[in-house]
């Protein structure tokens, strides 16, 4: 039995939130790191998780076998850089090609907007070269493609630790990751999404049964309406502004939600037939969009099948935004960052639009409590600004969710898939995780764990023990019984002999041989008293030929000695006087043959069956 | 020759390599070396010129300095002789096991196909057989012997013996799979021998053992496929205690195997046992995909079988409807792991048409929570809304905020049986899953009122689907079920922004289920009006259509028609409003809509304003299919008036038609003045009737086209050539060539375009056609005499032209078609004619041809006439379409044709204004099938052509190709001649403007 450790680590605050991953894992002796996020809440050291968990000094090439990250969002990769860098780590990275693309191209953009803008020094935080040293580090790795962890320093693959990347959906390059050492297997989804949207397709996973499946929980106690009602909902609200003349706002942040909008207006604009221009703020977004268009087999079904005819990213409708734009007459659509409308080109649009009532704003996420898009979501209708100026709000304020987690059922969904031997639930509330885990427990009878901040949780898992059996006694066992049948367990008999690390089951005699030891024969003997008035010579014969009637499958002989051997079972007349009405039967029978030997002696204490004449 | 060639090439080949290599691209060295092969004598010559020349300055050049050059092989030519199969099948020069196998590859591909042979080469392979060690070559033989038993002729039967004994002695696992396949395919082909199939099941039952999966599936296949109900039904259940055996074998691929040959069983009609039902479930849940397609196949043919039948629900006492548990079951695999399953399961519940409907309402069953708070659909949001009577304001964040708390202990978060199985299959990742879901859908809605009135949500929710095919079949499968629901005002609003989408099919789509669909309200049809009217100006190519609908609406609706008929026709009590432009396609619409609403609803007429009566009377002539007769009182039109106001009938344009045709009987015996005069003016009422009545139109018209050929004949005959015994002349050849032309291709249009003829009209149209011969034969010939050209000499024109009575002769005996009375006398002249001179055979031919004037021929049955509708390009359009000169323009087409058998036959012709020609044939995606003899074309045609200086009209047509075989022989004419119009062309103003640079 093998022990299996696990935990997840934060230096405050409860690990039961949502925003920011990072877990180690010990299997088989090897220790894995799942994904290395920051917490965008803070701004000072609390932001990284606290590796002083690990080692007190040093590096963490020795703590650590492999680092595995799900995908390009900061809350699961934007710790890395100060983990390689800083901290010290020289180990294999793993992540998807598409992960590995963008991921340096966000974690530049956020050291710029910490270092630059926010004029936090230098030393405190990762550098430019950092982050492309890091990324040196990292292996990339395809869906399906069964990769033999690296080993640090030696040019050679540890053939116990593997991993294994499935698809899953959420954003660009999203991956759920088995990990397996021996029979030993965990199946961590990062973030996951059951159901498919316009640029990317559904979750999936085959049925890997792992010893425990580490799922994300954001959405555990919800079930969400069809996709299809809510997106109908916003093309309907958009196309009705943009026919009345009306100017569209639409914040975004740069990467994952903003793609799915802008292919489904897309699509919609070439479906409809729908001239007004749409716009997009350049930057960021430019440079993931050609990430998008290149990897194509990343996403959903209908992009994979016409990107022959035209890549769906290459959008013809959709152009790049100038400032001088926002003035210009006419309807258009216009997606511009931040999403929450607290700074940047998006609350510049905002101000100038939200006088003209025909206008509408289209919040497509949540919002935090203080920003303008959280006021104005709120339905606060007067907004006042540092300068003291009020703004009045008359355009229309819409909220449409487009959140990329997998539902309650989503997640049901994805157990079911897999079939695990314990879940745990990572990435959530406590509340709503506790209610989950009740689920899923009375659902597939499989234990839940949903640790806090800091937790260690240790799972028993029953590893296969492998074996080697001697061909001989299993040539032997097929000749007496026949070909095994994978569907039912059978009882053989051997012995087990435990050597130098080797197990090895090999036939009883050959192991005494081996181990030098003299075979002992261990025999049950009982005697049985049987009321019979006839001479002992017929009493015998009477038995014998009743034994023949009853245990069909034995052979049964009559030795010329008086005595019935049965198999290896010996039954002989012990009795001396001839007279007497009652004999005494010896049963003898070796411990092998426990069952037999006690069969007859039931058989014999019920005595003989009057019907048989001798 | 080609040996010759051979020979001398390999005596020189190092010269020949020399000789024009270099010269040449490799390319080029290819095709050469292939007319060498083909045509070697007078290029051979040529070469050897080359050779002397080259040869020559080599000598020069070995002084200079020295060339090595390898000596390379000579080219091989292939010889394309087919060997016969004894020849290659001689196996025993075959040295080593590739060889072997390659042999065996050559046989296959070529067959032998009589039975003797076939026996040779089975008797061959045998012997073979016992010699080969390698596996692999035994068991491509073991093929072929399976292939070799299918020839027809070959008793296969015998054949079973000997491979039941190689399968007995065989140790390779691979080869016996493969005797068991050619065993079975045995089986197979002799249907009707029940022994032989018990014998071949025991065999397979005997290798159910083998330790490879391979021979267990096929042993498996072959008991499907062979196992039948035996004696007393005992082997029946024999069978199927086999297979379900093998249902849990440690193998997929053998379970996999087991379930489809209990599918094979049911398929071949017998009945299988309820006792398999439970053993298919349980491969449910198996690890591997292929068994679980193949259960739940299994499941849904139980299903069909026993639906009545009480199954026990497992930890509980209760019983269930078997289809209701299947139903449950197969639902529950909407959600598996791999798409073919669920594409399959989505499909398959759609025939489950006796389900309960407790189970069918939860398939469309979703709960939803927010935050362990029970929160409502936006299906039922906007239904609470509709039926409070107010609309979502959508101003409002958390609008749909949920209200009340779940219970969290009764709440079942995973879906178990039915529940949410279409909600999962519509919101599918891949569009087959989601399809399926939609014809599933609609097939149980139309079956079930409720239940299609709930699925409705769902369905008008996929119009919105991002793959066009998804949509257009979540449309056309509303509009199958649109007779059971009423469309509420939301959905109706999903249904029309759809009319903005850019594919034509789809706006089509919903053009017909509009048409179909019925009205809640006013305002619904209000917005439905003026939804079309969008469509119209958006995309005006959508009228047809767009009117097609709004006269179904308009029937449909008549008493909502009233109500918003003022406003629509812009009438006032009091003031008179503009005339509307009569040209305008979106006032036609309304006026058809008006109209048609007008028939049952009398009391609009009076609302219509004064030109909307004028209207009418140019629309009910103009557009009559679309515009109802309406009897309006008090309204005298110009060309309504009383007496013209009783319309003719068929049966007085029928007998109009006979009268027509009585006056040809004395034909044969007037003169040809006469007959001509009265052909002409035949053909002249003759379409007139023509145009009048729609139904005679095609028995007229082909009518029409025999007396044509008639008058031309005739006129032909009256020339005064003919007295003449000298030569013709240039010209009086040529007027008598084109009529003969003219004939030949009015025969063959009526052989093509109409469909209907009886075998007798078809040899009257034949007998035309030869006497157009006669006449082009006896041009030729006493038109050669004058000296005038032509390629073929006398003997070989008269020769064709035997052919051509032989196989008009031939056509007539096999069809029983009475001949004519010249045919006759040709054919009692033959023997005569074919042993004659040509100068003889014109004199002979002359009298009898002037002597026997054909019959006019009468048209019995109602004959359809091929045609086609051009509705795009209009050919109205005054718009220059501008392209790059040397690039493609590509011109939408959307016609209709009718009464085409072959519709993939019919080609496109474009005609340039420079004479140009070009024929397109369309794809056979591009024609969609209407009905029978109705299909519709929409495709595109690529157009190019150099620069022009000013725009110029194309002409663009459908035409039907024929293959009259007259085609090769005639010297004029090319490919236009070889189609026939089915169409007037329309034209299509274009200007090819030039490259920018």
């Amino acid at each position: 039995m093998i022990l299996f450790l696990l935990f997840m680590w934060w230096p405050t605050g409860a690990g039961q939130d949502v925003g920011r991953s990072c877990i180690l894992v010990s299997i088989g002796g090897k220790n894995i790191m799942l994904d290395c996020g920051m917490h965008m809440g803070y701004n000072d050291e609390r932001r990284f998780p606290d590796f002083t968990y690990i080692t007190q000094s040093g590096t963490l090439n020795d703590h650590l076998d492999c680092v595995i990250i799900s995908h390009f969002h900061l809350d699961h990769c934007g710790c890395l850089p100060y983990m390689t860098e800083m901290v010290g780590y020289d180990g294999p990275i793993y992540m998807t090609h598409p992960t590995k693309a963008i991921c340096p191209i966000l974690l530049e953009d956020y050291r710029k907007i910490t270092v630059d803008r926010k004029g936090e020094s230098q030393a405190t935080f990762f550098t430019s070269q950092m982050i492309k040293d890091c990324m040196k580090k990292v292996v990339p790795v395809n869906l399906h493609q069964t990769v033999q962890v690296v080993i640090l320093n030696i040019p050679q693959v540890d053939d116990e630790l593997e991993i294994k990347a499935y698809y899953a959906g959420h954003v660009l390059g999203a991956a759920m990751f088995l990990i397996k050492v021996g029979s030993e297997s965990v199946v961590y989804t990062g973030d996951y999404n059951m159901t498919p949207d316009r640029h990317l397709g559904a979750a999936w996973i085959d049925k890997c049964r792992p010893d425990l499946l580490i799922t994300e929980s954001t959405y555990a106690t919800t079930i969400r309406d069809s996709k299809r009602c809510r997106e109908r909902d916003f093309l309907k609200k958009v196309h009705e502004t943009i026919e009345k003349g009306g100017k569209v706002l639409i914040p975004v942040f740069a990467l994952g939600r903003a793609q799915e909008l802008c292919i489904l207006l897309e699509t919609f604009w070439e479906r409809m037939n729908i001239k007004a221009p749409i716009y997009f703020s350049t930057g960021l977004t430019e440079k993931a969009n050609n990430y998008y268009r290149l990897f194509i087999t990343w996403t959903n079904q209908k992009i994979r099948k016409t990107f022959v005819k035209r890549n769906m990213f290459e959008f013809k409708h959709i152009k790049a935004f100038d400032r001088s734009y926002i003035d210009n007459p006419g309807p258009m659509v216009v997606f511009a960052t931040p999403g929450m409308l607290h700074a940047g080109l998006s609350l510049q649009v905002f101000k100038k639009w939200a006088p003209d009532s025909k206008n509408m704003v289209i919040m497509p996420g949540y919002c935090v409590a203080g920003t303008v898009g959280h006021k104005i979501l709120n339905g606060i209708r007067k907004i006042e600004f540092e300068n003291k100026k009020v703004l009045e709000v008359r355009m229309a304020v819409e909220y449409m969710s487009f959140s990329a987690h997998a539902d309650a059922q989503g997640i049901m969904q994805l157990i079911r898939y897999c079939e695990p031997r314990n879940v745990m639930l990572v990435h959530g509330e406590g509340q709503k995780m506790d209610f989950l885990s009740k689920k899923i427990t009375q659902e597939f009878g499989v234990q839940c764990f949903f640790p806090a901040n800091g937790e260690t949780v240790t799972i028993e898992t029953n590893p296969n023990i492998p074996v080697d059996a001697s061909l001989n006694l299993l040539k032997r066992e097929a000749s007496l019984t026949g070909p095994p049948d994978p569907k039912r367990p059978r009882v053989l008999h051997g012995a087990l002999i435990m050597k130098e690390n080797s197990l090895r089951l090999v036939s009883p005699s050959q192991a005494m041989r081996e181990l030098g030891l003299k075979e002992h024969e261990i025999r049950f003997t009982s005697t049985v008293t049987i009321h019979d008035p006839q001479p002992s010579q017929g009493t015998v014969e009477r038995l014998c030929t009743h034994l023949k009637g009853t245990l069909k499958d034995h052979s049964i002989q009559h030795m010329p000695d008086g005595s019935i051997m049965i198999d290896s079972v010996l039954i002989k007349v012990s009795g001396s006087s001839e007279e007497e009405e009652t004999k005494d039967f010896l049963v003898s029978w070796p411990y092998e043959d426990e069952d037999l030997g006690s069969q007859l002696m039931t058989l014999l204490r019920k005595g003989l069956p009057r019907t048989v004449e001798a | 020759m080609n040996r010759s060639l051979i020979s001398r090439s390999s005596m020189k080949p190092k010269v020949r390599e020399r000789s024009w290599k270099p010269n040449l691209p490799p390319a080029a060295i290819l095709s050469r070396g292939m007319h060498y092969g083909i045509s070697g004598v007078p290029r051979g010559a040529l070469w050897e010129g080359k050779m002397a020349a080259h040869l020559k300055k080599r000598a020069y050049e070995e002084f200079s300095h020295v060339i090595q050059e390898e000596v390379k092989p000579p080219k091989k030519l292939k010889l394309a002789r087919k060997p016969s199969p004894e020849e290659v099948l001689d196996l025993s020069t075959a040295k080593t096991p590739q060889a072997a196998v390659q042999l065996l590859l050559k046989f296959s591909n070529n067959l032998p196909d009589e039975s003797g042979a076939v026996e040779g080469a089975v008797r061959h392979l045998l012997e073979f057989w016992y010699k080969e060690k390698e596996s692999y070559v035994r068991s491509k033989i073991a093929q072929l012997l399976g292939r070799l038993a299918h020839t027809p002729g070959f008793a296969a039967a015998a054949l079973v013996d000997d491979l039941t004994s190689l399968l007995q002695a065989e140790d390779s696992h691979q080869v016996r799979a493969q005797l068991l396949d050619s065993l079975l395919q045995i089986g197979r082909g002799l249907p009707l021998h029940q022994d032989l199939h018990r014998k071949l099941v025991a065999i397979a039952q005997q290798f159910l053992t083998d330790t490879y999966h391979l021979v267990r599936s096929k042993c498996l296949e072959l008991i499907g496929c062979l196992g039948t109900a035996g004696v007393a039904g005992k082997g029946d259940l024999a069978v199927e205690r086999i297979l379900a055996d093998a249902s849990h074998d440690q193998d997929p691929r053998v379970r996999t195997s087991a379930l489809q040959a209990m599918l094979t069983l049911h398929q071949r009609g017998l009945k299988l046992s309820l006792g398999g039902y439970q053993q298919a479930c349980a491969a449910l849940t198996d690890d591997y995909e292929g068994v679980r397609l193949a259960a739940v196949k299994l499941i849904w043919v139980y299903s069909q079988l026993y639906p009545e039948t009480m199954i026990p629900v497992p930890s509980s006492n209760e019983e269930l409807r078997l289809v209701d548990d299947g139903f449950a079951k197969i639902c529950n695999m909407v959600n598996d792991l791999t798409m073919t399953v669920r594409a399959e399961a989505a499909g398959l519940l759609g025939s489950l048409h006796r389900v309960s409907a407790r189970f069918l309402e939860q398939t469309l069953d979703k709960k939803l929570m927010s935050h362990l708070r029970r929160k409502r659909t936006a299906h039922e949001r906007a239904k609470e809304m509709y039926a409070r009577g107010e609309w979502s304001t959508g101003k409002k964040w958390g609008d749909d905020a949920p209200k009340e708390e779940v219970d969290t202990d009764s709440i079942s978060l995973i879906d178990s049986g039915a529940c949410g199985a279409f909600v999962h299959g519509l919101e599918d990742e891949f569009l087959e899953v989601r399809s399926a879901s939609v014809d599933s859908l609609c097939e149980l809605a139309s079956n079930n009122q409720t239940f299609a009135q709930q699925s409705l949500d769902f369905l008008v929710d996929m119009f919105n689907d991002e793959i066009e095919g998804v949509r257009l079949n979540s449309i056309r499968s509303l509009r199958k079920i649109c007779r059971h629901v009423v469309l509420r005002e939301d959905q109706l609003d999903t249904v029309l922004g759809a009319l903005d989408d850019a594919s034509k099919p789809i706006r089509e789509a919903l053009h017909e289920l509009l048409c179909s669909c019925q009205q809640l309200s006013k305002a619904c049809l209000n917005s439905t009006i003026h939804a079309m009217l969008r469509n119209l100006s958006k995309y005006p190519s959508d009228r047809l259509s767009i009117w097609r609908c709004m006269q179904q609406v308009g029937s449909h609706h008549a008493d909502l028609v009233a109500t918003l008929t003022p406003e629509l026709l812009c009438a006032h009590p009091y003031f008179d409003a503009t005339e509307p432009d009569m040209d305008d396609p979106a006032y036609i619409a309304i006026l058809i809509l008006v109209f048609n609403a007008a028939v049952s609803c009398p009391t609009l007429q009076p609302m219509f304003p004064e030109h909307t009566l004028r209207h009418y009377d140019y629309l009910r002539d103009s557009l009559t299919e679309l515009v109802p007769q309406l009897k309006l009182e008090g309204h005298r039109s110009l060309m309504m008036s009383p007496e013209r106001q009783r319309r003719p009938s068929l049966d007085d344009h029928g007998s109009f038609l006979q009268h027509i045709l009585s006056r040809l009987g004395a034909l044969p015996h007037m003169q040809h003045a006469a007959a001509v005069e009265l052909l002409q003016m035949t053909i002249r009422d003759l379409e007139r009737v023509g145009s009048l009545e729609p139904q005679l139109a095609a028995t007229a018209a082909c009518t029409a086209m025999y007396l044509h050929c008639h008058m031309l004949f005739r006129k032909a005959l009256s020339d005064q050539l003919w007295a003449m015994p000298a030569a013709l002349g240039a010209v009086q050849c040529a007027t008598v060539r084109a009529s003969v032309r003219q004939m030949l291709e009015l025969t063959h249009q009526m052989e093509q375009l109409f469909l209907g003829l009886s075998s007798e009209e078809v040899g009257c149209v034949l007998q035309m056609r030869l006497k157009a011969h006669t006449l082009q034969l006896l041009v030729d010939l006493r038109g050669r005499q004058a000296g005038a050209k032509g390629t073929k000499t006398s003997s070989q024109l008269c020769e064709l032209y035997l052919q051509r009575v032989t196989e008009v002769q031939s056509y007539l005996n096999s069809k029983k078609v009475q001949a004519d009375s010249f045919t006759q006398a040709l054919l009692a002249e033959m023997s005569m004619l074919e042993s004659s001179k040509a100068s003889l055979i014109a004199k002979y031919l002359l009298p009898l041809i002037q002597g026997h004037i054909p019959p006019a021929m009468e048209i019995g049955n109602c004959v359809r006439q091929a045609r086609a509708d051009i509705v795009e390009p209009s050919g109205e359009s005054d718009n220059v379409q501008r392209f790059t000169a040397g690039l493609a323009l590509a011109i939408d087409v959307d016609a209709t044709l009718d009464n085409v058998t072959q519709a993939q036959d019919v080609l496109i012709q474009l005609k340039f204004p420079d004479g140009q020609s070009q024929l397109t044939s369309v794809r056979p995606a591009d024609i969609h099938r209407l009905g029978p003899l109705r299909h519709r074309v929409l495709t595109q045609v690529y157009l190019s052509h150099q620069q022009w200086t000013e725009p110029c009209h194309v002409e663009l047509g459908m035409v039907l190709p024929y293959s009259g075989r007259d085609q090769e022989d005639e010297e004029e004419g090319g490919a236009a001649a070889s189609v026939i119009p089915l169409c007037k062309p329309v034209k299509v103003y274009i200007l090819p403007t030039p490259t920018k640079r």
